[in-house]
C-alpha cells in the first residue's frame, strides 16, 4: 500500500507510507500534525469538507481512489476497519454490544442475516456464537454477559475491547487505530496494547496505529512514522528510531519525554520551543526550521526531500548526514543545571501541608421506601481515611487510576469540596473545611492549578486582568502601576512575553494558557501549590517545558507541591515523594526513590509495570491486572485490592484490612504480605530508578 | 492539545465587540431586514407624535370610513379617526409597555436565575418549583386571571408581563449558570477570595450574556404579542388609547365597512413581531447561542 494525499488547506503534504501485512506502523506527532487526517485519508473516510488534492491510496496493490460509494462501503465492511479514540461515542447506546458486533461480521452471511433477529433463528445462533468467540478473542472473559450488555454498562477498557472486536469482525486486512488508549487508565492501556500486539501476530493484520505517545508506539509497533505539520519527517524501525533519531524533531520529542529515574535537576527535559505552524502558514523551507535548534540558512530557504538514510529509514532533513555521522548534535543546548537543591529546614517541624484521615462520601439517592424504613443511605466512598504530608521545597506526587480519589483529595484540600471527615492543616494550623469559611488572608498560601487549561481562565478577561485579580484581592497590591509591574514579573516568571497581558485566553495555545494559570496561582506567593493533572492535556513538547518551569520555580521559591497525575513517568520525574492511591485510599507512600524500588505494594507493582517505556526491549516481567476495580459503593471487605491482586493471599486479604508496614527506606505499604517477602518476590521494574529524586534533600527531610 | 480560539468568546469581548456584533447581525439578509425594521419601529415610537398628521382621538365625522388615500394613508375608522396617526401613536404605547415589561422581566429573571442557581440547594429548589408552577399556566391565561383581579391598567399589564416572563428568563439563565459554575475559572476565582458578587458579575454573568441577549429579544416579541392580545380581549390598555390590539377589537365590528382600520394595526403587529424574531435569530447566530423551544 502507498498513499500520497494532500488536502484542503493542505492538512497533509507529500506523505508516502507503506504498511506491510502483519506489521504495525505507528504514526506519531503533536496535535495539529495531521496524523488523524492521514489515518482517515488512508480509509478514504475524510470528513465532508476534506478532499484528496493529489496522491493515491492502494490496498493490496489496488487503488482505492475513484471507488464508488457502494464499493467503498464494501471496502469498509470487509477489508479496512477503524478503531476510534472514544469507544463510548462510537458505540450505539441503544443496541446491545452483541448486536453491534454481529453487524460487523463481514463476509459471514450468518452475521448479516442475524442482524435484527440475533438469537432467534438458527442462523442467529451461529451469529451469536461468532460474536461470543470474537469477544472472547479480545480477552473479554464473560463474553455472553458482555454481548447482552449495553455499551454504558461496560467500563472504558471493555468498551475499547468491544470496539476492537467489532473492527476484527470483518477480518480486515488493515486496521486503523486512532489513539485507542488515550482515554484509558495506564493499567487498562497496558492490557489493550498487549492485545493489539497479540492480534497482529495471530491474524496477520496490518495495523496503522495513531498516537501522540512515543512510548505507547514503542510498545506496539514495528515501525514509526513521525509526522510534523502535515509532513512525514522521519520513518524508521522502532528500535533504531529511539536509539538513533536522525531528525531534530524526533530528537526533540524523545528529549521531551521524562524517563523513570531521570533526575530533574541534573538532567532536565529539553522541550521544543515554539509552536507547530498552522496549515495555512507553513514556512517555505523546512516546516520545522523555525523550531529547530540546528537550522541553517538553507533550511529556511529550501524544502528538504525525504531521503533514504539507510535501508528502511527515511528522513526529511538537510543535515541528517551530519547527525548520522555524529558530527552534529541535534539537541538544544541544555540549560545550565539548576543550582544544587539545598535541603530546607522544615518550618517549625510542621509540614507545609498535612492531610489527616480525610474521607469523602457521596450519599446515593435512596428510594422513599428505604428512607421511610430508615435504611442507612449507601454512599460512594470517593476518599477513605487518606493521610499525606507535603514539605516545603519538595514535591509530593500522587498517582492512581481514575476513580482512585486523587482529584477528590485535591479539591478537599483546597476547600472546593467539603470532606465528610478528617482535616487539612497548613503549616500546622488547621483549615476550615469549606473554602468560604477560610480566612481570606490565608487563602493565598494555598493555590491550585487545574487540569483543563481551556477552562482554567475566565475567557472574558484578558490575561492581565486575570493576573491582577489575586494581586488586588489577596496580595495587597493597590496602585495601577504596582499591579502592572507585578503582572509583568509574573509573566516573566512563567516565560511569557509581557505583551500577553493584553490577550484573551482564546488567543493562546494550551501550553500558554497553562502557563498563565500557573502565573495566576503564583501571584499570591503560595507556600503550597496543588497541581491536578495540570500537564495531562498538553503535547509532550509543551509538557516538558512546563515540568522544567515547575522545577525551576520550586528551586527559586521553595514551594511545597502536591502534583497529581495518572502519568507515572511524569510523577517519577517530578516528585521527591510519591503516594499511590487506590479506590480512595493511600496504599503506599514514601520517598520517590523508595517507592520506585521493590518491595512494591502489589498495586504499585501493577501500575509501574503498565507504564509504557521508550525502550522496546526493556519491558521486563510484566504484571497485568485483570478485571475491573470494584465499585466504590460496594467495597469488598478486607483489602479493597484483593479482587484484582495478583499476589492475593486468599482468605486473609478478603477478610481483614491490611496493616501498614514500614521499611528502612521510610516508605509505608498497606499490605498483608510482609515487605521482606515482597522484596524477594519482585524484580525491580526500572533499572536506574534507585537514584530518582535522591538528591541531598531526599533522605534529609523525609517525614 | 491546543484549544482553538472560541469565536463566541471573542465576539463578546474587546473594544470592537459592539461593532462586531452589529456587523454579524447585518451579515445575513434575514437578520439585517429584521434589525432594520425593529430600528424603524423604535424610531417611529420615538418621533411618532411629531409626525402624526392627526391626534389619536381627533374625530372628523365628515370623513369617517374613508378608504386609504394620499391624505389618509391608512384611511379613517368608523368614528372618523385617522388610522395612520393611530398606528403611529400606538407604536409608542406597545413598544414602551412590551419593552419595559420584558426589560424588567429580563433583569429580575436574570438576577433570580443567577443567584439561586449559583447558590443551589434549597433556595434554588424552592424558587424554581415556584417558577414551574407559574409556567404551568399559559401566559395569556395567567395574564387574564391577574388582570381580572387587579383591574385592567397599563401598570398592571407591566406587572403581568414581569410575572409571566421572569420564570422563563430565569430558566434560560439557570441552564447556562449550571454549566459555568463548575468551570475551573470560577473555582479559581473563589480560591482567590473573590466575594460572591464579584464571582457572579465577572465570572458567571459574562457567559450568560449572549443567551440573555437572545432571550431578551425573544421576550420582547412575545410581550408585543401578549400586550396586543390583552388589548384585543379588552383586558389590557383601555379605550380610547390607540393600542393596536384595542384598535383591532374596535375595528372588528366594522370589518366589512372599514377593513383598512382592521388591517393596519394587524399588519403592524405581525411585521413587528416577525422583525423582532428575525433579529433574535440573527443575534443567536452572531453570539452562537442555541435557541430554546419556547
Amino acid at each position: 500500500m502507498a498513499y500520497g494525499p494532500g488536502a484542503g488547506v493542505l492538512a497533509l503534504r507529500d506523505v508516502d507510507l507503506d504498511v506491510a501485512p502483519g506489521t504495525a506502523v505507528g504514526l506519531v506527532g503533536e496535535s495539529g500534525s495531521g496524523k488523524s487526517t492521514l489515518a482517515l485519508a488512508a480509509l478514504r473516510f475524510l470528513p465532508g469538507d476534506g478532499r484528496v488534492v493529489r496522491g493515491r491510496v492502494e490496498l493490496g496493490g489496488v487503488a482505492l481512489d475513484g471507488l464508488s460509494s457502494a464499493a467503498l462501503r464494501d471496502l469498509w465492511r470487509r477489508r479496512v476497519r477503524l478503531v476510534p479514540q472514544d469507544p463510548l461515542a462510537s458505540l450505539n447506546p441503544s443496541l446491545t454490544v452483541g448486536r453491534q458486533v454481529a453487524e460487523g461480521l463481514a463476509g459471514d452471511p450468518a452475521g448479516r442475516d442475524g442482524e435484527g433477529t440475533a438469537g432467534a433463528s438458527p442462523r442467529g445462533d451461529r451469529a451469536r456464537d461468532a460474536v461470543r468467540a470474537l469477544l472472547a478473542s479480545v480477552g473479554l472473559a464473560d463474553a455472553a454477559r458482555v454481548a447482552a450488555s449495553y455499551p454504558h454498562q461496560l467500563s472504558g477498557g471493555m468498551q475499547q475491547r468491544v470496539a476492537i472486536a467489532m473492527a476484527l469482525g470483518g477480518a480486515p486486512e488493515l486496521l486503523v487505530m486512532d489513539e485507542p488508549t488515550t482515554n484509558l487508565d495506564v493499567t487498562t492501556e497496558a492490557t489493550v496494547l498487549d492485545l493489539v500486539r497479540d492480534l497482529r501476530e495471530r491474524h496477520g493484520t496490518a495495523v496503522l496505529y495513531v498516537s501522540h505517545s512515543l512510548a505507547v508506539v514503542a510498545r506496539t509497533c514495528d515501525r514509526v512514522a513521525v509526522l510534523y505539520a502535515g509532513e512525514l519527517v522521519e520513518d524508521a524501525p522502532v528500535a533504531e528510531l529511539y536509539r538513533r533519531p536522525l531528525h531534530p524533531y524526533t530528537r526533540g520529542l524523545l528529549d521531551s519525554l521524562p524517563r523513570v529515574g531521570q533526575d530533574r535537576r541534573a538532567e532536565p527535559l529539553r522541550p521544543i520551543e515554539g509552536r507547530i505552524p498552522e496549515a495555512h502558514a507553513r514556512p517555505p523551507g523546512c516546516v520545522f526550521a523555525d523550531r529547530c535548534p540546528v537550522a541553517i540558512e538553507r533550511c529556511h530557504a529550501e524544502r528538504p526531500a525525504l531521503d533514504d538514510a539507510a535501508p528502511g529509514r527515511r528522513v526529511r532533513c538537510h543535515r541528517w548526514p551530519e547527525i548520522a555521522a555524529g558530527t552534529l548534535d541535534p539537541r538544544r543546548p541544555a540549560e545550565p543545571p539548576a543550582r544544587a537543591h539545598d535541603a530546607l529546614a522544615p518550618d517549625g517541624d510542621a509540614p507545609a501541608l498535612s492531610v489527616r484521615s480525610l474521607s469523602k462520601r457521596y450519599p446515593l439517592a435512596r428510594g422513599a421506601w428505604a428512607a421511610l424504613r430508615r435504611r442507612p443511605a449507601r454512599a460512594v466512598r470517593a476518599l477513605e481515611d487518606a493521610s499525606l504530608e507535603v514539605w516545603r521545597g519538595r514535591t509530593l506526587g500522587l498517582v492512581g487510576e481514575s476513580g482512585s480519589g486523587k482529584s477528590t483529595l485535591a479539591r478537599c484540600v483546597v476547600g472546593l469540596t467539603v470532606p465528610t471527615a478528617g482535616e487539612v492543616a497548613l503549616a500546622g494550623a488547621r483549615l476550615a473545611p469549606r473554602l468560604e469559611h477560610r480566612y481570606r488572608a490565608r487563602l493565598g498560601e494555598l493555590q491550585m492549578v487545574f487540569q483543563n487549561s481551556g477552562e482554567a481562565l475566565n475567557p472574558y478577561l484578558t490575561v492581565g486582568e486575570s493576573l491582577a485579580r489575586p494581586l488586588r484581592r489577596l496580595a495587597g497590591a493597590r496602585s495601577g502601576g504596582e499591579i502592572e509591574a507585578r503582572v509583568r514579573s509574573l509573566l516573566e516568571a512563567v516565560h511569557l512575553p509581557a505583551a500577553f497581558a493584553a490577550r484573551v485566553p482564546g488567543e493562546l495555545s494550551g501550553g500558554e494558557q497553562q502557563r498563565v494559570a500557573i502565573a495566576r496561582a503564583l501571584a499570591t506567593e503560595p507556600c503550597v501549590l496543588v497541581f491536578d493533572e495540570s500537564v495531562s492535556g498538553l503535547d509532550v513538547s509543551v509538557q516538558a517545558g512546563i515540568l522544567d518551569l515547575l522545577t525551576r520555580l520550586q528551586d527559586e521559591r521553595h514551594g511545597a507541591y502536591a502534583f497529581i497525575s495518572h502519568d507515572l513517568a511524569v510523577v517519577a520525574y517530578l516528585a521527591d515523594d510519591i503516594a499511590v492511591m487506590h479506590l480512595g485510599r493511600v496504599v503506599e507512600s514514601g520517598p520517590a526513590s523508595a517507592v520506585l524500588r521493590p518491595p512494591y505494594h502489589p498495586y504499585t507493582e501493577a501500575l509501574l509495570s503498565a507504564v509504557p517505556t521508550l525502550d522496546p526491549d526493556g519491558q521486563a516481567e510484566r504484571v497485568r491486572l485483570t478485571g475491573d476495580a470494584p465499585s466504590p459503593v460496594d467495597l469488598p471487605p478486607g483489602c479493597p485490592f484483593h479482587t484484582r491482586c495478583p499476589r492475593s493471599l486468599g482468605e486473609l486479604c478478603e477478610r481483614e484490612a491490611p496493616p501498614w508496614r514500614r521499611d528502612a527506606s521510610g516508605k509505608t505499604v498497606a499490605c498483608h504480605i510482609p515487605l521482606e517477602e515482597l522484596v524477594t518476590a519482585q524484580v525491580p521494574l526500572f533499572a536506574d530508578a534507585g537514584d530518582a529524586g535522591a538528591g541531598p534533600a531526599a533522605e534529609g527531610a523525609a517525614p | 492539545m491546543t484549544t482553538s480560539p472560541s469565536p463566541g468568546a471573542l465576539a463578546t469581548r474587546g473594544p470592537h465587540a459592539f461593532g462586531r456584533a452589529l456587523r454579524a447581525l447585518f451579515a445575513r439578509p434575514g437578520s439585517a431586514i429584521g434589525t432594520s425594521l425593529v430600528a424603524g419601529f423604535l424610531l417611529l415610537a420615538a418621533v411618532g407624535p411629531l409626525i402624526a398628521p392627526y391626534g389619536a382621538n381627533e374625530q372628523v365625522f365628515a370623513e369617517a370610513r374613508q378608504p386609504p388615500s394620499l391624505a389618509r394613508p391608512f384611511g379613517t375608522d368608523h368614528l372618523g379617526r385617522d388610522v395612520f396617526s393611530r398606528v403611529l401613536l400606538g407604536a409608542r404605547d406597545i413598544v414602551s409597555v412590551a419593552g419595559l415589561g420584558s426589560l424588567v422581566a429580563v433583569v429580575l429573571g436574570a438576577a433570580a436565575g443567577l443567584l439561586t442557581s449559583y447558590l443551589g440547594g434549597l433556595v434554588e429548589e424552592l424558587t424554581f418549583r415556584f417558577f414551574d408552577a407559574l409556567l404551568a399556566m399559559p401566559a395569556l391565561l395567567l395574564a387574564l386571571l391577574l388582570l381580572g383581579m387587579l383591574g385592567p391598567s397599563r401598570a398592571n399589564v407591566l406587572i403581568v408581563l414581569t410575572l409571566a416572563y421572569v420564570p422563563i428568563v430565569a430558566r434560560v439563565v439557570r441552564s447556562v449558570v449550571l454549566d459555568v459554575k463548575s468551570k475551573d475559572y470560577v473555582a479559581a476565582a473563589r480560591m482567590q477570595g473573590e466575594p460572591l458578587p464579584a464571582v457572579l458579575l465577572r465570572d458567571v454573568l459574562p457567559a450568560v450574556l449572549p443567551a440573555l441577549a437572545v432571550e431578551a429579544a425573544l421576550r420582547f416579541s412575545y410581550a408585543i404579542f401578549l400586550v396586543a392580545s390583552l388589548g384585543f380581549l379588552g383586558a389590557g390598555v383601555q379605550p380610547p388609547s390607540p393600542d393596536w390590539g384595542l384598535m383591532i377589537r374596535e375595528a372588528r365590528t366594522f370589518a366589512s365597512l372599514t377593513p383598512w382600520a382592521l388591517a393596519a394595526p394587524a399588519v403592524a403587529i405581525s411585521v413587528l413581531v416577525v422583525a423582532v424574531n428575525l433579529m433574535a435569530e440573527g443575534l443567536a447566530r452572531a453570539l452562537q447561542v442555541t435557541r430554546g423551544v419556547r
